[in-house]
């Protein structure tokens, strides 16, 4: 499939299962992944539990959230409003083509070749970067963590700390390799300390902060009713871009906007402490529209659909729209635990990943979208840290059933012969009889040498377990000759 | 909102023809059959019985705190004292050279003997990556989460000053700490270029260490002026 034909990029990982797989089989991945996970989990349960209301807040969160979805299109256009009012220009993309044309189109009237970026998640849904790059424009991402996934041409793994996966000598490694090819160099002796690292990654960027003519942001949220846009961050790198250059872009996903200005009051409370678990993270932006003499003077909002609305439509589903890309599910997910971001193939990994991408991708239309509703255990934990009551959980099964749905007719999955199979058996006691009769022969043949696997197919099943060894005799027959004493 | 609505803007045409508002205004109403046609967005019930602060005790002693555990530094200082503690911080960060936005009270500055750089006109993302460090007043303090804001009025300049030199003294007094965040957003004034700031520059992008000052300046220094 050719870029311009998907609307949301795959990250070139296989299918979640194999990827899994695979990731389970580096131990440095999975020690990263542990201390960090464990880290965030037990730094955010500490934040949450020193504001008593947390619950009402999340309840509050959520039903801000209910009551932009069910009408989305008034906000939508009440936004529109305040936001040209204030002097800006909006614009609206209905899927990735269009919004990376939009961009293109703006960044090429400005003359310019280069853009610096902050980190965004609508921005890497829709792969912009490569398509500024096809149109001879380079894009700089300037968060600490984008930088090294960008000079390292490697993949994110995580919302909110998307090089995770990469340890101090591998980073240091990257910057003395890759940053000379862009702009400042590393320094000769640089070593695998944080903050010297941090210092290189401030001089490389510094020089392009200072002289960029564009600068391209995603939005935290967008209020309707002032038309002030929002960005929350913790290095200073966004406040770079959206306030040196001369023209700022903000590509908003639909589902950002807010009913409010005063609505801030809530999510400048559950973002924090969910995703940093911090009281408050370094840096909040808020501007409307554009102001004479302070930052850019000419600023475009592109409001991006690219699924939501298919999303939407779905009202078992349409809650995944509430998310604040606050990363709290994955911290405390145990599939993500082990497996890493990369293994679920899109820019969002982890339980909501598991439940966003394949609606906006669409089920039914590939391998990828079609195996992340499985990648759980339905635990529950994503649910409880959600911020604004996403019940992960339940739109994980409905959407397997869905991709159930989606592959009727054609030929039967192995899976589907299985149960079809185990429905003929458990149908009938004769059958089952015979069959628990067949097992205990069965199984002791499989068990002779101490093989204790499952030829064909089910193969694949024994290959991380034992198959337990059947009793001699069946429950049924047992009871028959307990009953008779 | 009951004002004369503002026009419809002109919808040019989009990548695929008709104009892509409508198509995804089309296809939100299509999606959202299942709301009854004469519900209102009000009418989506908003639970906010959470409270407006969670700070206890005295707010101002919460702010400090709050401020230092980010590890910027408080000086508190009564309104006599304020010129002669804010040189002896200047000096003490060996700023020759700072940036002083327009409308920055003279007063504040008397005792301080290094030269001054006018932001009127503009100064030069260059000029002001090259000077010693700013120094701003703030438009309010948020006790419970240890956050200055600013939204570029008078005294504060515009958001440059505060970002690009490496050293930022803000100036809050007492008078202007909020107890929490809702108390806080309450009193902002919509339309402002508005920037919160808890601590200084900081990330945590590799193997979460805390590392201070990446982009922003690494040093922040807070004097609060008592009264």
């Amino acid at each position: 499939m050719s870029r311009d034909e998907v609307n949301v990029v795959w990250l070139g990982s296989p299918t979640f299962p194999k990827a899994a797989h695979d990731a389970l089989q580096d131990d440095q991945l999975r020690r990263n992944l542990k201390h960090a996970t464990t880290t965030i989990r037990d730094k955010r349960l500490r934040a949450v539990a020193e504001l008593d209301d947390w619950e009402t807040l999340r309840l509050a969160g959520s039903q801000i959230k209910d009551r932009v979805m069910r009408h989305l299109d008034t906000y939508l256009l009440q936004l529109e409003a305040s936001v040209t009012a204030a002097g800006g220009v909006v614009h609206w993309a209905e899927d990735a083509r269009e919004a990376k044309q939009i961009v293109s189109d703006l960044v090429r009237a400005m003359g310019a070749t280069e853009v610096v970026k902050i980190k965004s998640m609508a921005t890497q849904e829709i792969g912009l970067n490569e398509e500024l790059d096809d149109d001879g424009i380079e894009a700089t991402e300037t968060d600490l963590a984008e930088l090294i996934v960008q000079l390292n041409h490697d993949r994110p793994s995580h919302i909110l700390v998307p090089a995770i996966h990469r340890n101090r000598s591998e980073i240091r490694d990257i910057f003395r390799r890759e940053m000379g090819k862009h702009g400042v160099p590393a320094p000769d002796d640089l070593t695998d300390e944080p903050r010297a690292l941090a210092e290189a990654a401030r001089v490389h960027l510094r020089e392009k902060f200072l002289r960029a003519k564009v600068a391209i942001s995603g939005a935290n949220f967008a209020c309707a009713d002032t038309g002030t846009v929002g960005v929350v961050e913790s290095e200073g790198n966004g406040r770079m871009c959206l306030t040196l250059p001369e023209t700022l872009i903000t590509v908003m996903g639909i589902e950002k906007v807010l009913p409010s200005f005063s609505d801030l009051e809530v999510f400048l409370q559950l973002l924090p402490r969910s995703s940093t678990a911090e009281r408050m993270n370094p840096y909040t932006s808020l501007w409307t529209g554009v102001t004479p003499g302070d930052g850019p003077q000419e600023f475009h909002l592109i409001l991006l659909d690219n699924g939501r609305t298919k999303t939407l439509a779905d009202t078992a589903g349409r809650s995944a729209l509430h998310c604040i890309r606050c990363s709290a599910c994955l911290n405390v997910c145990p599939v993500y635990e082990r497996t890493g971001g990369r293994s679920y193939g899109s820019v969002y990994p982890g339980p909501i990943g598991a439940v966003l991408t394949p609606q906006l991708v669409g089920i039914g239309t590939s391998d990828h979208a079609d195996s992340l509703p499985f990648a759980s255990t339905l635990c529950g934990a994503c649910y409880d840290a959600c911020p604004v009551r996403i019940d992960i959980p339940e739109m994980l099964v409905h959407l397997r059933a869905k991709v159930v749905d989606a592959h009727r007719g054609g030929l039967p999955k192995p899976e589907a012969l299985a149960m079809k199979g185990a429905r003929m058996v458990f149908g009938s006691p004769r059958r089952l009889a015979w069959a628990e009769r067949l097992g205990a022969i069965g199984g002791r043949v499989a068990g002779i040498g101490g093989g204790r696997w499952l030829p064909g197919p089910a193969k694949k099943w024994t290959g991380a377990r034992d198959v337990p060894v059947p009793a001699r005799e069946s429950f049924r027959a047992w009871w028959r000759k307990a009953g008779r004493r | 909102m009951s004002e004369a609505k503002p026009a419809e803007p002109v919808r040019e045409e989009g990548l695929y023809g008709e104009p892509s508002a409508n198509r995804i205004l089309a296809r939100i109403r299509s999606a959202l059959r299942d709301v009854p046609n004469d519900e209102r967005p009000e009418d989506v019930e908003v639970t906010r019985d959470y409270v407006d602060s969670h700070a206890v005790g005295d707010i101002v002693d919460l702010f400090v705190e709050r401020v230092e555990d980010y590890r910027a530094t408080v000086v508190r200082v009564g309104e006599q004292d304020a010129p002669a503690e804010i040189a002896r911080v200047l000096a003490g960060h060996g700023v020759a050279n700072l940036v002083v936005p327009p409308g920055f009270p003279d007063a504040l500055l008397a005792r301080y003997e290094g030269s001054r750089l006018s932001d009127d006109p503009p100064l030069t993302p260059a000029e002001l990556d090259a000077s010693d460090g700013v120094i701003t007043l703030a438009a309010q303090g948020i006790a419970l989460t240890g956050t200055i804001v600013l939204d570029a009025d008078a005294g504060q300049g515009r958001r440059a000053l505060s970002l690009v030199p490496d050293l930022h003294v803000c100036v809050v007094r007492s008078s202007q700490v909020a107890a929490d965040v809702p108390v806080a957003v309450r009193a902002l004034v919509p339309g402002r270029p508005t920037t919160f700031i808890s601590g200084p520059s900081a990330t945590s992008d590799i193997e979460l260490d805390r590392v201070e000052g990446v982009h922003g300046p690494r040093t922040l220094v807070v004097v609060l002026i008592s009264g």
